[in-house]
């Protein structure tokens, strides 16, 4: 097996006397998809904010292409090539899809002393970024709120991977979607995929993960319960794994079905 | 999910009409209400003057006075903030002006950049409070609206004894930087049209033959400059694009790497110098500065703006429109008083079109963003 991208090696993160990441390992591949599972307060955020700078680890290290490194802040995880999509996206509605697409990386041209915004560059781009991910838009100029909010993750999505991001950290981008809308979404984590790009995907639908990951990991309660290779794990386990085991099972057999 | 969704256009996303994509550019109200306003005085006032050289000259001066502090007023509602302290701005800077140069005698042109680095320093000061305490800026700038007044009464009154400063005009004799705002451009071409016929002449009098109006005024040359810079700072530059994102969604545009902080700041400092800009001109047409200049400015900016297109909300808007919204603005002021009507009417005119624009604009929003 190749060398992984991001390697993190027994992380720890307390705040005060509250130990939110008791120890997690993960690594990460280049064209993989990697499934974060948990339940809410299992450690998710935590542990994204922690790849992406927000935070730094109270303890252990993460190894990113075998070197150690300290991000002193997400600017710094951005120049390293690992960009976050936030559920929040960082997206306004009130603009052009190509305003968004390439808002803070404006491309310019320069007219005598003076540079300008070259829209006709930043136009042609946004389609053919768009087109790639299978968005069909009326023109560069629509406004992002018209779009969907699957449309707005895969926007996103293409945005941070024309910027250069080699890790692309996903966090529950499918969770306040539709049926149809998550269906796309995961087929621009395919794609991306395919493109070389490591996906730490984070979501607590075990049907969603199973449908694009190559790899699972949950977490709980601040640790990892290991890594799964695709195949060798059903739904069942992992989301016994999530719920952490009995309860689940329990009020399972009373509900009838999967829950 | 191996089967990749195939690219379809949606069945339920309509072609929009031409006739729906010109609603949503934000001139629109500016346009129409532009050439309504010309139409209706067109039809009503033409024979009172209103449309003569002279006429002309008086609703331009008045619009481009209102166009001025609309295009700082435009740029900062855009990235989503408001200054409130404009109009008080306007009467500090003439009063800074009137002490440096005539109380304390200083050079006329060292008075005006004194005055500008000064009231460009309160702007700054305006904006870090707003970015720094996360307060609203009407809150902060209200503040400075009495401060500012208040220093514009006081100073005055301890140094001179007096509210009003004049002798300016007589400071400002031959200074290269006062002619910038107070003298006129074009004197040869209105001779010209003068002595053509075009426009009128003085028939009697020491000025017999000369034109009656005898050039364009700086303070028309300021504010036309500044609509252009801020049309094609807005539209045409990355800077722009910071501006709509700082006022459309200030914490998605932190995340986008935008420098929000930097860009409101900037703005804040940029209405500063347009007001700045508005007191200089003003101080050397009356040729005296007075602690009561600039009162409600601040609301006529922003109604301007709001006419204009803007939302009050942030992250959209035209300069064009907002230097539109002004010249409605100066032209029905002007116009209601060659029309002959009451000229109280006006503030109802004001209030009725303010309500209008505003209920168009939320409209024009939910067509945007698609919201229902």
């Amino acid at each position: 097996m190749t060398q992984p991208l991001i390697q993190m090696k027994n992380i720890e993160k307390h705040f005060g006397s509250v130990i939110a990441l008791a120890g997690v390992s993960v690594d990460i591949h280049a064209g993989e998809c990697h499934c974060l599972l948990g339940d809410n307060g299992a450690g998710k955020s935590t542990f994204i904010k922690t790849l992406s700078g927000v935070h730094k680890p109270t303890r252990g290290e993460i190894l990113f292409e075998g070197r150690d490194m300290h991000f002193a802040d997400p600017r710094d995880a951005i120049a390293a090539g690992i960009a976050t999509v936030h559920q929040h996206l960082a997206m306004i509605p009130l603009m052009s899809v190509s305003r968004n697409f390439f808002m803070g990386n404006e491309p310019t041209r320069k007219i005598g002393p003076f540079s300008f915004f070259d829209h006709d560059l930043a136009n042609r781009v946004t389609m053919q970024e768009m087109e790639k991910m299978g968005i069909v838009l009326r023109g560069p100029d629509q406004a992002v709120g018209t779009l969907s909010g699957g449309e707005r993750q895969t926007v996103a999505i293409a945005r941070a991977v024309h910027f250069g991001a080699r890790v692309l950290i996903l966090d529950e981008p499918t969770s306040a979607l539709g049926v149809r809308q998550t269906a796309n979404v995961l087929a621009t984590i395919d794609t991306v995929r395919k493109q070389g790009v490591a996906v730490v995907f984070i979501t607590h639908n075990v049907r969603h993960a199973m449908a694009v990951g190559d790899r699972f990991t949950v977490l709980n309660r601040g640790r990892t319960y290991g890594t799964a290779k695709r195949g060798e794990i059903t739904p069942e386990e992992l989301q016994d794994m999530m719920a952490g085991g009995q309860e689940l099972a329990t009020l399972e057999s009373s509900l009838g079905s999967t829950v | 999910m191996a089967d990749t969704p195939q690219i379809v256009m949606d069945e339920r996303v309509k072609q929009i009409s031409p006739m729906r994509r010109a609603m949503i550019r934000p001139e629109l109200g500016g346009i129409v209400g532009t050439i309504a306003v010309f139409v209706f005085f067109g039809l009503f006032a033409f024979d009172s003057g209103m449309f003569n050289s002279q006429g002309i000259m008086n609703w331009s001066v008045v619009s481009a006075q209102f166009m001025i502090i609309a295009v700082g007023a435009c740029l900062l509602m855009i990235a989503g903030e408001f200054d409130l302290s404009v109009g008080s701005m306007i009467g500090f800077a003439g009063m800074m002006m009137a002490i440096f140069g005539v109380t304390l005698g200083w050079p006329m042109w060292v008075a005006i950049l004194v005055t500008f680095a000064l009231c460009i320093s309160i702007g700054a000061l305006n904006g870090f409070i707003v970015v720094r305490t996360g307060l609203p800026s009407f809150i902060v700038t209200l503040a400075f609206l009495f401060i500012l007044r208040g220093f514009t009464i006081f100073l005055p009154q301890t140094i001179e004894r007096k509210t009003i400063i004049g002798g300016i005009r007589e400071a400002a004799e031959g200074d290269w930087l006062a002619a910038l705002f107070g003298g006129t451009i074009g004197k040869g071409f209105f001779t010209w049209m003068g002595e053509a016929g075009i426009i009128a002449t003085f028939e009697r009098g020491t000025r017999a033959g000369e034109p009656v109006v005898n050039g364009i005024p700086m303070l028309i040359v300021w504010a036309l400059g500044l609509v252009v810079v801020g049309h094609v700072l807005l539209t045409r530059t990355r800077f722009g694009n910071w501006i709509f994102a700082a006022g459309g969604d200030a914490e998605a545009a932190r995340n986008s790497g935008v420098p929000v902080n930097r860009v409101k700041i900037t703005m804040f400092m940029f209405t500063a110098f347009c007001a700045t800009v508005f007191a200089a001109c003003q101080v050397m047409e009356f040729g005296s500065a007075g602690a009561d200049r600039g009162l409600l400015k601040e609301f006529e900016a922003i109604i301007a703006v709001v006419i204009g297109g803007a939302l009050l909300t942030g992250g959209y808007g035209s300069v064009i429109g907002a230097a539109l919204g002004a010249l409605i603005f100066g032209v029905v002021q002007q116009g209601l008083f060659f029309a002959g009507v009451e000229s109280s009417l006006f503030r109802v005119f004001l209030g009725v079109i303010l309500l209008f624009a505003v209920i168009l604009n939320t409209y024009i929003r939910r067509i945007i963003t698609g919201e229902r």
